[in-house]
């Protein structure tokens, strides 16, 4: 099983409820700036295991799931490029 | 105009939970087990992995360990179970909003309308199958029919992760070899009596003269016979999630011993306090309240009190705690842990017996938990407490546990 690894996120709630991360930060990791996210659905974490809102986010040229979880966020490796 | 009644049963339902949220567990034997301390340590549910190696629902601690040695036991997180059955239920609300809780883990969904055919009926369950799946990550299994009963016989017949159509050209050839005890309502008493009649499948109940079935079982028999011929009208009841809740509770461990009979009333009081609030969060109100203790030596019992009518005050909670430990456990002290648990809940606006007098004190009553608990909300547990528990340091510091109780419910409502 990969770790899980939970973040701090900084996002936008925007006036409809979406909630939009922006950035996060794993607690002794750097600072990641998300620049796209390209898929926002409910899923399964499989690999780190969880279920919650999946994004998924080009971070550079990496592919990587967001999942919120209820209160709680943590970082997954993404879908095969 | 043709009835089309889904039955969605999730597949291992705690355990499945569990697993998605411990991969590393996955493909293993697993079982959620109530705790062995609090005298509940049965099995509530396995893995089929753990199903596969005889471990059975019910069964105790010890017993499914001698049939499976490297089963791995969890304690159950009701919380997520919930969470989950929510989730379930949210997806399933995308095709109507006619759906029925039975347990937190079976919906019953009546798509019955104009234009429905079974077929239609068929495409739709397989939906909610592939999204339960491919969203939540655990699996369902569906039963398709034309009446509540056949639905979930179906259910039952393909799993995990599968659809089954019972219609009403297919069902006869497909339900009568089943063995009675498939049915729902025929428990191991009610079995063993059919046996005594040479009745073993459901053809042969349906078969079943009725004069003989109402003397070996009453007139449940009836009732049993008609299910097995096909017959069910009975509606699909807008029930949600919370109605499975049964009861309430709390416990805690005191940070000392409880000697004293004033030391158990500041715990009595402490434990309604966060009962009470749990109680007006969900919207309940209770008819009976349980207290239980533990002793210094790890004994436990327990009594209840019927309350002459519902209540959900804390006030009235922690009365009635204190007057079932007075009449109840003065002579066991000292006491390790005192539990608080409120049952036969009825939804708070139930209309209740009014009382001649009393009503505005009560009212009044109300209106302070209210207040109560929306400063706490804002402000935090420590902002207001009653003197009764702050006449002890060490117990306000006391940090009450949650515990649900959830039993499936009779389908007849009872």
């Amino acid at each position: 099983m990969t770790q899980k690894r939970f973040v701090k996120v900084r996002a936008d709630f925007l006036l409809d409820g979406r909630v939009v991360p922006l950035i996060f930060r794993t607690e002794d990791g750097p600072t990641v700036r998300i620049d796209r996210i390209l898929d926002i659905r409910q899923a399964p974490a499989l690999k780190s295991g969880g279920q919650g809102m999946r994004y998924t986010c080009r971070v550079g040229e990496r592919l990587l799931y967001l999942f919120h979880d209820r209160s709680q966020w943590f970082v997954e490796q993404g879908p095969d490029q | 105009m043709e009835r089309v009644v889904l039955h969605v049963d999730a597949n291992s339902f705690y355990a499945s939970v569990e697993v998605l949220y411990h991969p590393e567990l996955r493909g293993r034997a697993v079982s959620v087990c109530g705790d062995p301390e609090e005298r509940h340590g049965i099995v509530l549910a396995s893995t089929r992995e753990a199903k596969r190696r005889g471990v059975k629902t019910g069964m105790a601690i010890w017993q499914a360990r001698q049939v499976c040695p490297e089963l791995i036991c969890l304690r159950p997180h009701y919380d997520l179970y919930i969470h989950f059955s929510k989730l379930i239920r949210a997806v399933e609300e995308g095709w109507t909003d006619r759906i029925e809780a039975f347990g937190l883990d079976e919906n019953w969904l009546e798509l019955t309308e104009r234009g429905m055919t079974m077929a239609r009926g068929a495409r739709i369950a397989d939906q909610i199958r592939l999204r339960v799946r491919e969203e939540l990550g655990i699996t369902v299994s569906v039963g398709v029919s034309f009446n509540k009963i056949l639905a979930k016989l179906g259910s039952d017949m393909k799993k995990p992760d599968a659809v089954t159509v019972l219609d009403a050209e297919s069902w006869r050839g497909k339900v009568w070899p089943l063995p009675a005890a498939d049915l729902l309502y025929v428990g191991p008493a009610t079995r063993r009596r059919l046996m005594r009649l040479g009745v073993f499948t459901i053809g042969d109940l349906a078969a079943a003269p009725p004069e003989t079935l109402v003397r070996a079982i009453g007139k449940n028999g009836l009732m049993l016979k008609a299910f097995a011929c096909g017959l069910d009208d009975s509606p699909v009841r807008r029930v949600g999630v919370e109605a499975q809740i049964k009861s309430v509770g709390n416990s805690a461990t005191a940070p000392r011993d409880v000697r004293t009979a004033e030391e158990a009333r500041c715990m009595c009081y402490l434990l309604a306090e966060s009962v009470g609030a749990r109680l007006r969060e969900g919207g309940f109100r209770c008819g009976q309240v349980t207290l239980s203790a533990r002793t210094a030596e790890l004994e436990i019992s327990s009594h209840q009190l019927l309350l002459p009518r519902p209540v959900n005050s804390t006030g009235e909670i922690g009365a009635a705690a204190c007057r079932l430990f007075r009449e109840r456990f003065s002579e066991s002290l000292p006491l390790r842990s005192l539990g608080l648990s409120c049952g036969r809940l009825v939804p708070k606006q139930a209309p209740v017996q009014v009382e001649l007098f009393g009503e505005e004190r009560r009212a009044r009553v109300e209106a302070l938990d209210t207040a109560l608990d929306e400063l706490r909300r804002r402000f935090g547990h420590r902002v207001a407490e009653r003197g009764v528990v702050l006449a002890d340091g060490a117990f306000a510091a006391v940090n009450p546990k949650e515990e649900h109780l959830i039993h499936p419910v009779g389908f007849l409502g009872g």
